[in-house]
């Protein structure tokens, strides 16, 4: 009888499994974010890189007209390049705010890049072990994503943000 | 032309694969005790012209023959003679034939060396191991066939993956396919063992130089995998816990537990239907880390050879494989015995086998985990490295401390002596492990209990290699190399991961970085022609200001035209005591470029480390020869 379970045990194990990679093997496997434009981004909880008391949360993303979330860091070279693309932007047009994640970076870093750079971000959060990066769907930084009052996807740039797409940016943001 | 040759090779490989198991089924009903010899006869044929249709693919290789497809996708005339040789198993469609190469050279082997053995067990293991060969044959001539023409003939070809023309890739492949497809032999001969009743000792003996052959080409091919990936990939690891790397490690599990449970199985006659188990899941869980790996269901930064179709295939075999192991296992389970003494050897290499099941089974909840959550739920997640260090490192300190311990109990019962000398080589391993954290920097309370475990290992298995020579016993020495050499690995590996820098940066030419006690100076930047690449050389002066120590650091980008793309290749200073690593990678649009340094402490040494395990297995296996 004991015996008669555990074979039946085996079996239906052995079966899901080989049903499932069957499965598996009809799906798309690469990973792709495009879908999530005309999605909501999710909550979150992003504390400043300098005060650890203060802190914003999707609800302070609803003020603004639109919100470019960026991310990045220090040692991400493409980083440097997107850099003057986001400090023209700010000045450009007054509607659109950006709020960086400074993703995997030390802070000391962070701080020196930006003194370096120039700061473009209305915000600077910090992001020291990338998690708060994965609630956006982030896999590898220069990433930006633009949104609006409600919190809706309108845009998302993989890689460095170029000429084209900063005009981009520019007319969907008039 | 080598296309026609090719095809007709394998369709004959295929009738005479049949035909022995047609011949092997009318031998078992005679009477007599002898295998006739008809079976010997087209083992060998079989044998001769699977070899010959490997030699083809690898002569349309050498010439750069474009009318195969195989070839125009995988080669180039430019590439260096040794890569073009190397592509022929580079691909998927090569590389399948190399398995059935292994699977027909095994399966004649095993039938000549084991005249000593039952008939009816020969015969089935023989009929077992064509039938998966058929199986085989059936994939590459319906969905892989690396003799398809092309037609009208290309002039050129596509080219090798650069970052595969690599020597240590180019001897990988072969040698994982050694150990991973050479388990299939005791895969059969485990089935036929159920079917004709032929177990225990005798059976232990018929197997023990297959496992004991394939253990050491799986252990030699993960190493060199992960040499490659160092020296290669650019990242600076060796390991990265990534799911095709999990995917070699699931049979390597089970494998080393087989080793060890096969000696119970042959002083005590005990454990039997624990080694039948082991010796079908060796072989499973190869071809289905092959699915895994080949079908394109994982997700993986190596999954170079994925394609749907041949997945369907695969595991549809698998699946065949899985159903009548279980089957016949269930049908011919017969309820054993085992009472040992609880302080005898066999409850230690017992032990061993509970720690190696808990390792495959964690690995393989983190390669399946996240594919049942994705077909299930649609999520999409990622096991990494923290999972399996959280899971696995605890574990490895009383695997160790068992290590050195458990060959030291006799069998069946043993005495209290040993365990004074344990205690002064703990108090050792104690001291060591002391002086290491207060003269080299401290580190946490798990890494202390690491260190105090590894070099108890390594200080036990001295004082054993002294004793083993004072005695002059030999066969005691290849059990000692291996376990002495997975100490000094985990040593080796603390220490480099305790005590290694790694910066990332951005550089212009001219620059100078400072940090700790070292100085790189971005010096200039050379650009050089070779026959297949185009090589963009960065020239940096590194400066120890500790000791004052100079030295030049040339990484490469090296630009390849066929196909056209970017490999980043690390300059790597390698001493005995450290390494000092840098890569070099190019910025889009910014005269900067990406620089990673890292100073890896004892690096050749984790190398050094991991070859003694395996060496430990081929010593071994030349000692037995003699």
């Amino acid at each position: 009888m004991k015996n008669n379970i555990l074979k039946i045990v085996i079996f239906s194990f052995v079966i899901f499994s080989l049903l499932v990679f069957w499965q598996g093997l009809k799906k798309n496997n690469n990973y792709d974010t495009k879908n999530l434009i005309g999605s909501k981004i999710s909550k979150f909880h992003l504390i400043e890189i300098n005060n650890i008391n203060q802190y914003i949360s999707e609800e302070d993303l609803k003020k603004n007209k639109f919100t470019l979330i960026n991310f990045f860091a220090s040692w991400c070279a493409p980083c440097r390049t997107e850099h003057k693309y986001l400090l023209s932007l700010t000045s450009k047009n007054k509607d659109i705010k950006i709020v960086g994640i400074n993703f995997k970076d030390k802070k000391k870093n962070a701080i020196n890049f930006l003194e370096e750079l120039g700061n473009p971000y209305n915000f600077v959060g910090k992001d020291e072990d990338g998690k708060i990066s994965i609630l956006f769907g982030i896999y590898g930084i220069p990433e930006s994503i633009l949104i609006d009052s409600d919190l809706t996807i309108i845009k998302k740039i993989v890689g460095p943000i170029d000429n084209i797409q900063y005009n981009e940016i520019l007319k969907l943001v008039q | 032309m080598l296309s026609n040759i090719g095809i007709a090779l394998v369709i004959l490989v295929s009738i005479l694969s049949s035909l022995i198991i047609y011949t092997a089924s009318v031998n078992l009903k005679t009477s007599k005790q002898v295998i006739s010899k008809n079976i010997y006869t087209l083992s060998l044929f079989q044998t001769t012209f699977t070899a010959l249709s490997f030699f083809t693919l690898i002569i349309g290789f050498i010439n750069s023959d474009f009318s195969l497809i195989n070839v125009y996708e995988n080669s180039h005339t430019a590439k260096p003679f040794f890569y073009k040789i190397a592509g022929t198993w580079g691909n998927h469609e090569g590389s399948l034939l190399l398995w059935i190469n292994i699977l027909v050279i095994f399966s004649y082997l095993f039938l000549i060396f084991n005249h000593s053995h039952d008939k009816k067990f020969r015969l089935y293991t023989l009929i077992i191991q064509n039938t998966l060969i058929l199986g085989f044959l059936f994939f590459l001539l319906l969905n892989s066939n690396p003799f398809n023409s092309i037609y009208p003939i290309p002039l050129e070809g596509l080219g090798l993956n650069p970052i595969l023309q690599d020597p240590a890739l180019a001897i990988h492949p072969p040698l994982l396919y050694v150990g991973f497809v050479g388990c299939s032999i005791y895969f059969s001969a485990a089935m036929a063992s159920l079917i004709s009743g032929y177990g225990g000792k005798l059976f232990a003996k018929s197997i023990k130089t297959w496992v004991k052959i394939s253990w050491c080409f799986q252990t030699l091919g993960i190493i060199v995998g992960s040499i490659w990936a160092y020296y290669e990939l650019g990242w600076g690891g060796f390991w990265f816990w990534d799911p095709v790397e999990n995917a070699s490690l699931l049979p390597w599990f089970a494998i080393t537990a087989l080793m060890h449970s096969l000696i119970v199985l042959e002083k005590r006659n005990t454990l039997y239907t624990w080694v039948i188990i082991l010796c079908l899941s060796v072989f499973i869980l190869s071809v289905t880390g092959t699915f895994l790996v080949r079908s394109g269901i994982l997700n993986s930064v190596h999954t170079f050879a994925s394609d749907p179709s041949r997945g369907i295939y695969i595991l549809l075999y698998l699946s065949l494989m899985i159903f009548s192991a279980l089957i016949i296992f269930f049908l011919k389970y017969k309820k054993e015995t085992n009472n040992f003494n609880l302080r005898s050897r066999e409850t230690f290499i017992l032990a061993n086998n509970w720690f190696m099941v808990f390792f495959l089974v964690t690995v393989l909840i983190g390669i399946l985990y996240p594919i049942f959550l994705d077909v299930l739920t649609n999520v999409k997640i990622s096991v990494g490295p923290p999972f399996f260090n959280i899971v696995i490192i605890p574990l490895v300190i009383p695997l160790m401390f068992l290590m050195a311990i458990g060959p030291k109990f006799g069998w069946i019962k043993s005495q209290n002596k040993i365990l004074y000398k344990i205690l002064i080589l703990i108090c050792g391993a104690i001291v060591i492990n002391l002086f290491i954290f207060y003269f080299f920097g401290a580190y946490s309370l798990l890494s202390n209990l690491i260190f105090i475990a590894a070099i108890f290992l390594i200080l036990h298995s001295f004082s054993d290699i002294i004793k083993s020579i004072k005695k002059k016993v030999r066969f005691e020495l290849p059990r000692i190399i291996s376990h002495l050499g997975f100490g000094l690995l985990v040593f080796f590996i603390g220490i480099n991961h305790q005590f290694s820098i790694e910066e990332d940066f951005n550089l212009k030419v001219g620059e100078v970085k400072k940090m700790n006690n070292y100085e790189i100076n971005f010096e200039e930047l050379k650009t050089k022609e070779n026959k297949n690449y185009k090589a963009v050389i960065g020239i940096f002066k590194l400066i120890n200001h500790r000791n004052n120590l100079t030295q030049n650091l040339k990484p490469e980008i090296r630009i390849y035209s066929n196909p056209e793309t970017l490999t980043y290749e690390a300059a790597i200073k390698t001493k005995i005591t450290s390494d000092l690593y840098l890569t070099m990678s190019n910025v889009s649009r910014s005269d900067y470029y990406n620089i990673k340094f890292q100073h890896k402490p004892f690096m050749i040494w984790i190398w050094i480390s991991a070859l003694m395990i395996a060496l430990g297995g081929f010593i071994q296996l030349i000692l037995k020869k003699k």
